[in-house]
């Protein structure tokens, strides 16, 4: 019996009592990274030097963790799973890794992403497929997909992510784990990779909310290197956590919800939705007023081509610094052009280059209006009707994804079109930078799934405990993949 | 030429030098040091680093926007303009666009051209980041980072000037402001500036309100003098007359011209077809900030004293003459020293004559910039006391100024060994007065009787005896107590 599927409450009593020491958490974690690995290939970089520190008052002092890929490491290897960083070990260290070193958690891997983040099925690193520890023959979902696999699967208490478009949220669903993204601000992006940068969050995996309150509260606060940072000095989360559900009001959106959107669903979907609706039914019983509300067909299905627009066009300029020139395996050719081709050409996956390819293309002066232009304007629609939700809203809860994990071999199958909006929801929740977290509500054919709650800016506290308190009624906090718990 | 007019507007890069940091990270402006040791992850574009936008920048740029008559956004923005080059590591460039509002807007200017007042018309005046710099060799290149996130203003006009002499002299004007307003050393010898120039001919017959009868725009990249700037101008009003003249005029397509400066020619680089998309979007990681009003009134408030303000004042409170009032004030380190120098409690016009004439004029001749000097005013202010109150000659001083500036010597020093120190003491001059005159017994009596003019040939003998070094007015003043006692 070890001690990393425990809660960070938990391990930290045992670390203060003297059950455990930080070096044994260390040891524990690195023997299960390497179980794991065999597993579902989920890390890029098993930090095995990685020693335990002195255990302190901080909760995260002497506690093992992992880190997503895209965060700069000072002196450890970074590669955004991308070949065209494939050797870089940065000089400096992200903020929010800085602020974790500085409290004594101890990083033991680098996990393993969907390369730069872009994509959301864990199939594009360039180290592999992470596969789900649940069933190592379906997907991960992405970009987090090497930190949701390790947090499901008990290696330690939490990892952290970044979330573009769903990169936390949805893996940590199909994981059966907490996936937390605070508000856009809450946490400096300093030293992490960029992809889309008026979306990308960066936030945390963990196996309860309040554990993710507390993983945030660690790596949250204004930062002089980042101009979209903000103070939250005033909010501790953790402190914050209460189990007070009466009176809190949700609501959710039916066009989304309601089965009858999907006349072609399959028996995934069907399942996925009754489940949610068990979870409404559960707010109800526990005293929260949840309303059914209408929005726009159209703008919900504009949505995720909202998205793709503004990610590829922003991802095309934030990736035109790798051109293997300062950094990175230097292309070959007589020129500098020559040169950056042939390094691009090699380094990035064909999925990247398409997304630089629409990037290029809706930048363009022809087609900046029609497509550029026009995405931040259905973009501004989405956020206001979300903004408008929460006038009356605490939050807006909505199950995620369209059912369980995909396998692996099956994600070219042809999907129905009708789930696109359902599938891609989330995305909206970085559109307007709110506070959204997803929590495991169930199963679906023996795989976890998960139900989010998103709330206005700024919101986090109460985002956290509507989910805080659904938690607690539901049987699936600090589950692992494989455990006794299953399903 | 008198058939056409020429159209020339200009964009002019002035970098800001006069900031402590880079326009976007926190490395020194200081791109003249050492290759490469200005520079923070930022300035290479290292993965996740993000640009944070330096205040006093954006200060600077706005007093800029305001000297220049231009409006001020009520919201300050920055843009990406995304293209690929060796000295851009990020693969773009934070500037401003158009659209929403740059740094400034519209705006106007009066300057001088021969004597002449006229009137500048403004477009636009933004505030971006400075690439790197890159030096071409044969086989290699070498990039130097030190340059990368320098912050950068470009100014742009209406096409409102119409020979070169009005170009040039605007961009001297310009120049001038940004020394004086504190903005930058604007030096070209240093690549401070660099110039585009836009040139177009129309018939003079023509209604000039109509941009139709403008005349094909030629853009002429990287003039970086202004000594080039004008003849880039000449050249090209030529090369686009004689095509008026032997009617290809009209064929010529909107096109990109560099000027050569070995060749002093314009030669082509690309048509309006092949122009670049840079595909602008506005910068996610800088949030559109609200610029208060307060904060605008405070930097209006602070715009120090410009050239043509000091030149007024010294005209119309010191009494100077325009002439030297003019050559003071056209370099603001000139106009600086004469201040100090006023400071120090010399008078204007005996200031004004040292500068202009004594102390520019051994400038020149040694090519020497008045900013690497080691004569300070102060040591200039009490060589000009010496030779005031008579301890040395006004033939002295200069000789002293020229050997100190040459030689990079406190004045007190060269006097001291050249020897030519003048017994200045009224205790050694008395002395030798009294020499003089028990050798030349009958002199009171003549001085005495009238022949005043005696005093002259007694000075002279004191002269002799201290072989020039007898300040002279001491001497007469001595002489005359003397006699007349």
């Amino acid at each position: 019996m070890g001690y990393m599927n425990k809660s960070i409450k938990e391990i930290h009593e045992d670390l203060i009592n003297g059950k455990v020491t930080s070096d044994e958490l260390v040891k524990e974690a690195l023997e299960k990274s390497h179980e794991l690995q065999e597993k579902c290939n989920a890390f890029v970089t098993i930090l095995d030097d990685a020693e335990g520190v002195e255990v302190t008052d901080n909760l995260l002092s002497g506690i093992p963790y992992g880190v997503k890929d895209n965060y700069s490491t000072k002196g450890i290897l970074t590669t955004g799973s991308s070949n065209t960083l494939k050797d870089y070990v940065p000089f400096f260290s992200a903020t929010a890794i800085e602020k974790l070193d500085k409290v004594g958690a101890v990083k033991v891997n680098k996990t393993a992403m969907d390369e730069f983040g872009m994509g959301g099925t864990g199939t594009t690193a360039h180290t592999g497929i992470q596969k789900n520890p649940w069933d190592t023959t379906r997907i991960c979902a992405g970009s987090s997909s090497g930190s949701a696999a390790a947090v499901a699967a008990g290696v330690y208490p939490y990892a952290l992510g970044t979330d573009t478009g769903d990169s936390i949220r949805k893996p940590a669903a199909y994981c059966g784990i907490v996936g937390y993204k605070p508000t856009y601000g809450m946490i400096s992006r300093y030293g992490v990779f960029p992809f889309a940068s008026s979306l990308d969050h960066l936030g945390v995996l963990t196996r309860s909310v309040e554990d993710a309150a507390i993983v945030v509260d660690n790596m949250k606060g204004i930062d002089p290197k980042d101009m979209t940072s903000w103070d939250s000095k005033g909010i501790n989360l953790y402190e914050s956590l209460e189990n007070n559900p009466k009176g809190k009001k949700v609501c959710y959106v039916k066009e989304l919800c309601d089965i009858s959107n999907y006349p072609n669903a399959d028996e995934e979907l069907k399942l996925h939705l009754e489940n949610f609706h068990k979870s409404v039914d559960l707010c109800r019983s526990l005293g929260m007023e949840v309303e059914e509300v209408s929005v726009d067909r159209d703008l919900l299905n504009a949505s995720y081509s909202v998205y793709v627009v503004i990610h590829s066009a922003e991802a095309s300029s934030n990736m035109s610094n790798l051109t293997g020139i300062i950094f990175g395996p230097r292309g070959e050719g007589d020129n500098y052009i020559k040169m950056m081709k042939d390094h691009r050409t090699k380094g990035f996956s064909p999925l990247i280059k398409r997304r630089f390819i629409i990037g290029s293309y809706v930048l363009q002066k022809e087609n900046k209006e029609r497509y550029f232009n026009n995405a931040q304007r259905a973009r501004r629609l989405l956020v206001d009707t979300w903004k408008e939700l929460f006038k009356k809203y605490d939050a807006v809860i909505s199950p995620v994804g369209i059912g369980p994990a995909k396998k692996i071999d099956e994600l070219n199958k042809k999907y129905d079109t009708n789930t696109v909006a359902l599938d891609e929801q989330l995305q909206i929740g970085n559109f307007g930078g709110f506070p959204s977290i997803t929590i495991p509500n169930g199963f679906v054919n023996n795989l976890p799934v998960g139900i989010n709650i998103t709330g206005n800016c700024y919101d986090d506290i109460n985002v956290l405990n509507i989910a805080y308190s659904l938690e607690i009624n539901m049987n699936y906090k600090g589950q692992i993949a494989g455990g006794d718990n299953n399903g | 030429m008198d058939k056409y007019k020429a159209l020339i507007g200009l964009e002019m890069h002035c970098e800001i030098s006069e900031t402590n940091t880079k326009v976007f990270s926190a490395s020194a402006n200081s791109y003249t040091d050492l290759a490469n040791s200005n520079i923070s992850p930022l300035d290479m574009a290292f993965p996740g680093t993000l640009p944070v936008v330096n205040k006093e920048a954006v200060k600077k740029s706005l007093m800029a926007s305001m000297i220049l008559g231009c409006g001020q956004p009520e919201y300050m923005y920055f843009e990406r303009k995304n293209y690929y080059y060796p000295d851009l590591p990020k693969g773009f460039q934070i500037t401003q666009e158009t659209k929403p509002a740059p740094v400034g807007i519209y705006g106007k200017l009066e300057y001088e051209c021969n004597g002449e007042t006229k009137v500048a018309l403004i477009n636009n005046l933004h505030l971006e980041e400075d690439s790197a710099a890159t030096t071409h060799y044969d086989n290699y290149s070498t990039i130097n980072y030190n340059r990368s996130g320098v912050p950068l203003l470009e100014l742009v006009t209406e096409p409102c000037f119409h020979s070169s002499d009005e170009a040039v002299s605007f961009l001297e004007t310009m120049r001038s402001i940004y020394q004086y307003a504190g903005i930058s050393e604007a030096d070209s010898k240093k690549g401070q500036v660099r110039c585009d120039v836009n040139v177009s001919l129309m018939d003079v017959d023509k209604d000039d309100s109509d941009p139709n009868n403008w005349g094909t725009k030629i853009e002429i990249k990287n003039v970086n003098s202004f000594s080039a700037v004008r003849d880039a101008i000449n050249y090209e009003i030529n090369r686009q007359m004689e095509a008026k003249e032997n009617g290809t005029y009209d064929e010529m397509e909107q096109q990109t011209r560099r000027w050569d400066e070995e060749s002093g020619t314009t030669i082509y680089m690309r048509s309006k077809a092949d122009a670049i998309d840079y595909k602008y979007f506005v910068e996610p990681n800088i949030p559109k900030f609200k610029l208060s009003s307060e904060w605008l009134e405070e930097i209006r408030a602070s715009i120090p004293e410009l050239a043509h303000q000091r030149k007024d004042k010294y005209m119309n409170q010191l009494g100077l003459s325009e002439f030297d009032s003019k050559i003071l004030v056209k370099e603001k380190s000139v106009s600086d020293y004469f201040e100090c120098i006023l400071d120090n409690g010399i008078d204007a016009k005996t200031a004004a004559n040292w500068v202009t004439s004594i102390l520019l004029g051994n400038l020149n001749k040694l090519e020497k910039d008045i900013k690497d000097i080691s004569l300070t005013p102060k040591m200039l202010s009490d060589l000009i006391h010496k030779v005031t109150k008579g301890e040395i000659s006004i033939k002295q001083g200069k000789e002293v100024l020229l050997k100190s500036l040459e030689e990079n010597l406190d004045p007190n020093k060269v006097i001291e060994e050249l020897g030519i120190k003048q017994i200045g003491s009224a205790e050694e001059i008395q002395a030798i007065v009294l020499e003089v005159l028990s050798e030349n017994p009958d002199a009171k009596e003549k001085y005495n009787s009238g022949r005043t003019n005696i005093i002259d040939f007694l000075v002279g003998q004191v002269m002799k005896k201290t072989r020039g070094k007898a300040n002279p007015s001491i001497t007469y003043d001595t002489l005359k107590k003397e006699l007349e006692g």
